[in-house]
């Protein structure tokens, strides 16, 4: 993994995973695992709480202790390692609402530099929701509300007017 | 006798490539050529090199072809099985030096593995018994039905110091000895084939390449503990390996080197294949017998542990498929060959799945406690476009992320158990 | 007995070898609170509510499972523990249905109980997503509603491993697994056989009756219908639990009593019909032998076990009695017998009948069980319906006197009462058999061979120079083993009893809810039973066949045992049920 991958993101993939595998025999790793997910999903949704970080440590270790079988045993390995290494990360989904690699959709926003902009109009014939407007040979911007982060007009822009933050 | 054997890998990810079409033209354009009396075509196992597929070794010579295509089955055919000319532009790039053109072997990406559980996958037709034969198959099995007890060939394992590759760690030889020290009128030998961490592709490889080791080692264990029925819960969406399987399993009863009175030792020893529905659960060893007795699979507490009360109410014994494919050359080699490699507590070699951002993708066989860097950076040949490494994940869903501060420990069980990395 | 030595929280206990940790900290004097456990029938650890530390372990165990070795050293009240245990239980109600005031088990629920015990200050702290299910109405006798089920798998495991049924198990997988028949069927649809023993398990409101008490307080105010009840042997051996009463208490007065002041115009006991169960089946058995027909012959008592032979024993229906039960005889003669001698139309009485099973809801709905043209019992309500309504009606029950049952359908003999319990119809039936055929007084009315909660019990007895070989079994899984021997020829019997619940109608799927502490250390069965057999000690007439209203009954009505008024009255048939629908 490199620069470009979150590690929240990371931690929930593989806890995903594990909510999906669970038999649902023992309480700690059906239900407990889920409510794990939860709070990744509302952390890297932006609306995490320093609170939520406790509670999800606080399963994990209790996850790990009281399961039934090495699944639900390990089952918070990545969340732990990653709780661990990469704490600053997590806090910057919960207080500063962004994700540092720029994975997490919910948590970025495309926004056009209007120095680099010339008004090509490209960017806004390739938005799929209409999300761009403005008029040629002019600075464009993006409507964030409408912008559903595909991240198309990046890509096509040939100025390198348009980031991610 | 053939003059030249042209090896195509039949692994899963080389088949998705389309490695069976490039077979099939391979034959076609060989019987075109009228070589067919002095080139046999062999599907193998996987080499590794999966990203790369489909992949074509030629040998003698050693020749490997990368990302073959059937456009370019008349040209290697005509140029280089014909007229004895590499088609270099379809060589692997890696292979290329200004001398001229390198064995496999040299380049980064074999050049530090240390192939033993992977030993035959890529080598040999997994569909051939005689191709297994050949490269010492069953011989361990003889030798342990021949010249040694049930005791020493624990001891021999014991010695050896193999611990379970599925991820837990546990030392083999103590596991058997547990199971072998339980009476009973039966007991059961089984294998964990159910891979189902997301990117593992480790133990199909050896289903798929190598299919017979595992029967082997799993009648060696049978001996060993006093077990005459095996099962092998493979995953049923590993189609390759199950076919491979069967048709092992068949070849095998018909050698008798299954069935009843093996080697006329009067030791009997059978094996079922028994397919798994999809779930990641079943990998746990109790989950797995349960779904074998035919029942929902969910774990069952320990104790009692598999040894003493295991498959259906009987000792049992369970290991994963790479912890079976080091059991016949531990007999053969003998335990100390095995304890050579390797750390202080965890020997011999551990295969890796590499994936994710990484240049080279696939399959490597590497001694345990070598490090992360070495791995990525030197087999793995590093992370792509020149990005930063910033964290590898080990262990699937059950490991953990390993950041850069453990770039340079070395990999074996304790370093990552210790912090529930795991392998897997 | 060999025994280990082990530390529990520093104090040393000895315990028997192969004891679980839970057991041996019993002996310490601790009691670890246990959910999913049940003795002998659920013991998979999954709950987790029973966690301990052990030193040197890597995880908490789960003490329900986990055997003591020597010199082990356990906590059983650590932080870890705590806290751990409470986790458990606030992520279990984090899925339930926390309707805590209006559900049936309020007051009565494991899951109440443990978390107030464990101190759950915080029942909501991990609410999250939560899946819904359709409560399942489809079976006659019950709904299941999983919104309440906690997975603790008691009740698959008592209707797989007890009943030998199976017909409920665990759908789907992880946080959508439930509980629930196989292809998501109805519970209807299944060859269920309506035993509710997965009702008596059930820690929570998940799985219960179909309340039908309703029906009865509407059939009470209704003053154009003569409504009457009764009341089978095993509800007065139980009922008076549900009042704070230790388990083994005799309820038979203050259930009259109740009964009356419930506005019943007449509160008659099943009892009645108990003993004219015996002179019809003593009778259908004696033909049997003397005539060549079917045997061995089987009982037909407890609805349950005749629904599982229609199910899974179809080629032995011929082997049941066609005696109608106790409760359907009673309901037959009321709207026959009892109808003609009041007066009344029998279309303007309404039978109720308190009874320790669930499967009655479903038998009294059975074809053929309509002797006066209408159905023969009209409401069926478990014992806990009767103490629900008790409740609900303001009956101070504990306080009531006690008050003997009307005439004539009231008398009865030793030998109906103890139909409640597994063996005593058998040891009734063998009372009057064996006095018929050798036209002799038994000296001794006590058939100890046939008495006790063992799952299978066999005698021969030699009656007039004949060997007749009996077999009596309680609970579904032991009726198989039986009849599986039966059937393959291992061994053959003159007359078997069968009871659908283990420990017979005393522990039948409608009698009051103990929790699991209790059933996993107190032999419920046993200690219900005796209050039957105490009954039957102390009655001045203990045979069936010299229960005056009985011979008076044959005398004005029925001719004899057997007659073909009898037959059209007293007899019903049966039918062959697919597995399912």
């Amino acid at each position: 993994m490199d620069e470009d991958n979150c590690m929240v993101d990371i931690a929930k993939f593989f806890l995903e995973f594990t909510v999906d595998e669970s038999c649902g025999k023992c309480t700690p790793c059906r239900i407990g695992t889920k409510r794990m997910y939860e709070i990744l999903e509302k952390i890297t949704n932006g609306n995490g709480t320093m609170e939520d970080l406790d509670k999800l440590e606080r399963l994990c270790y209790y996850i790990k202790n009281n399961s039934l079988c090495g699944l639900g045993q390990t089952a918070p390995n990545p969340v732990l390692s990653t709780l661990k290494f990469f704490k600053d990360e997590y806090i910057a989904h919960v207080v500063d609402k962004t994700c540092p690699a720029g994975v997490c959709k919910a948590l970025m926003t495309y926004e056009i530099i209007p120095e680099n902009c010339k008004g090509c109009t490209l960017c806004a014939r390739v938005c799929p929701v209409g999300a761009i407007s403005g008029e040629v040979k002019k600075a464009h911007v993006i409507d964030k509300a409408k912008c559903i982060k595909c991240g198309a007009c990046m890509e096509k822009c040939r100025f390198n007017a348009i980031i991610k933050k | 006798m053939y003059r030249s054997h042209v090896l195509v890998c039949g692994g899963t990810g080389c088949t998705s490539s389309g490695s069976q079409k490039i077979i099939d033209a391979l034959e076609t354009e060989i019987e075109k050529t009228g070589l067919k009396s002095e080139v046999q075509v062999v599907k193998t196992g996987c080499f590794g090199l999966c990203a790369l597929g489909p992949i074509m070794i030629v040998y003698p010579e050693g020749t490997f072809y990368s990302m073959v295509k059937i456009e370019d089955i008349p040209e290697i055919v005509s140029e280089h099985l014909l007229k004895g000319r590499i088609v270099s532009r379809l060589v692997y790039d890696e292979t290329i030096t200004e001398d001229g053109i390198k064995s496999l072997n040299e380049t980064d990406f074999y050049k530090k593995q240390h192939r033993v559980a992977l030993r035959n996958c890529g080598v040999i037709n997994p569909e051939n018994i005689d191709e297994y034969i050949a490269v010492d198959g069953y011989t361990a099995l003889g030798k342990v039905l021949t010249e040694m007890t049930p005791d020493q060939v624990i001891q021999t394992i014991k010695d050896s110091g193999l611990r379970g590759r599925g991820g837990g760690g546990f030392p083999t030889g103590v596991k058997w000895g547990l199971a072998a020290a339980n009476d009973a009128d039966q007991k059961y030998v089984c294998c964990n084939a159910d891979e189902g961490d997301p990117g593992a592709f480790m133990d199909r490889s050896v289903l798929e390449g190598d299919p017979h080791v595992v029967l082997e080692a799993m009648a060696i264990a049978g001996y060993a503990i006093g077990a005459t029925q095996g099962y092998i819960y493979v995953r049923a969406e590993y189609p390759i390996a199950v076919k491979r399987l069967e048709i092992a399993i068949n070849q095998a009863r018909e050698y008798g080197l299954l069935g009843d009175n093996i080697f006329d030792t009067g030791f009997s020893f059978d094996i079922g294949l028994r397919l798994g529905a999809g779930a990641f659960v079943c990998g746990e060893e109790t989950a797995l017998m349960t779904s074998i007795e035919g029942n929902r699979g969910e774990p069952r507490p320990r104790p009692p542990f598999p040894a003493q009360k295991g498959l259906f109410g009987k000792p049992t014994i369970l290991n994963n498929v790479e912890t079976y494919a080091n059991i016949p050359l531990i007999i053969n080699n003998g335990s100390e060959w095995f304890s050579s490699m390797g750390t202080e507590k965890s020997k011999g070699t551990k295969v890796f799945a590499l994936g994710g951002k990484i240049k080279n993708t696939g399959l490597v066989e590497i001694p345990m406690g070598t490090t992360l860097r070495e791995i990525i950076e030197e087999i793995g040949g590093g992370i792509p476009d020149g990005k930063k490494f910033k964290a590898a994940q080990t262990g699937g869903p059950s490991g953990g992320c390993i950041p850069v501060e453990h770039y340079d420990i070395p990999i074996d069980y304790d370093n990552l158990i210790r912090r529930a990395y795991r392998y897997g | 007995m060999e025994n280990v030595n082990i530390k529990i929280n520093g104090v040393p206990v000895s315990a028997p070898k192969g004891s679980t940790i839970l057991e041996a900290a019993r002996i310490s004097g601790i009691e670890i609170p246990t959910l999913c456990y049940l003795k002998d029938i659920n013991e998979i650890g999954a709950c987790r509510i029973c966690v301990v530390e052990v030193k040197g372990a890597r995880s908490l165990v789960a003490s329900c499972v986990f055997p003591i070795n020597e010199g082990m050293e356990i906590f059983t009240n650590t932080p870890v523990v705590l806290d751990s245990r409470k986790q458990t239980l606030q992520l279990i109600l984090s899925t339930h249905d926390r309707k805590c005031l209006s559900c049936v088990r309020s007051g009565n629920c494991e899951l109440q109980r443990l978390s107030n015990e464990l101190g759950v200050e915080d029942e909501g702290i991990y609410d999250g997503a939560c899946e819904e299910y359709e409560i399942d109405n489809s079976a006659p006798h019950m709904y299941r509603d999983n919104n309440k089920c906690i997975l603790c798998r008691r009740c698959t495991a008592v209707c797989e491993k007890t009943q030998a049924i199976g017909v409920i198990g665990a759908n789907e997988r992880g946080f959508k697994t439930n509980i629930a028949s196989p292809f998501d069927m109805g519970l209807g649809d299944t060859s269920c056989v309506s035993c509710g023993q997965c009702i008596a398990v059930c820690p929570t409101g998940a799985l219960n009756e179909k309340d039908n008490t309703n029906d009865v307080f509407a059939a009470l105010a209704d003053t154009t219908k003569h409504v009457v009840v009764q009341t089978a042997p095993a509800v007065r051996a139980a009922l008076a639990e549900e009042f704070g009463n230790p388990i083994g208490t005799n309820a038979q007065g203050k259930m009259v009593a109740a009964l009356r002041r419930l506005g019943f115009a007449k509160v008659f006991d099943t009892d009645f019909a108990a003993d004219l169960t015996i002179m019809e089946e003593a009778n259908e058995f004696l033909d049997r032998v003397k005539n060549g027909g079917v045997l061995p012959m089987i009982t037909s008592c407890s609805p349950g076990w005749i629904k599982y032979c229609e199910h899974y024993f179809p080629d032995m229906i011929e082997n049941l009695s066609s005696c109608k039960s106790p409760m359907q005889m009673f309901g037959a003669i009321t709207k026959t017998y009892y109808a003609e001698k009041m007066g009344i139309d029998p279309k303007d009485i309404i039978m109720v009948s308190v009874m320790p099973c669930t499967a009655k809801k479903f038998e009294i709905g059975r074809d053929d069980e309509n002797a006066a043209g209408v159905p023969d019992v009209d409401i069926s309500i478990t014992t806990r319906e009767l103490a629900r309504m008790i409740k609900k009606a303001g009956i101070n029950f504990n306080n009531l006197p006690d008050e003997e049952f009307d005439n004539p359908l009231g008398e009865s003999t030793g030998a109906a009462v103890i139909f409640g319990a597994t063996g005593g119809v058998m040891e009734a039936a063998l009372r009057t058999a064996v006095e018929t055929l050798t036209g002799e007084e038994l000296p001794n009315l006590n058939f100890e061979n046939v008495r006790g909660t063992t799952g299978i019990k066999t005698a021969t007895y030699n009656v007039a120079g004949m060997d007749v070989k009996v077999a009596v079994a309680s609970g579904l899984a032991n009726a198989k083993e039986l009849l599986t021997k039966v059937k393959n020829g291992e061994e053959t019997y003159h007359f078997i009893e069968i009871m659908g619940c283990p420990g017979g109608c005393v522990t039948g799927g409608g009698q009051p809810q103990q929790p699991a502490s209790v059933m996993n250390t107190i032999d419920l069965k046993a200690a219900r039973a005796k209050v039957l057999y105490n009954i039957d000690k102390d009655m001045p007439k203990r045979k069936s066949h010299e229960n005056e209203a009985i011979k008076k009954l044959y005398a004005d009505y029925l001719g004899k045992p057997g007659s073909h008024k009898a037959h059209d009255i007293l007899h019903t048939t049966y039918v062959k049920r697919p597995l399912y629908k």
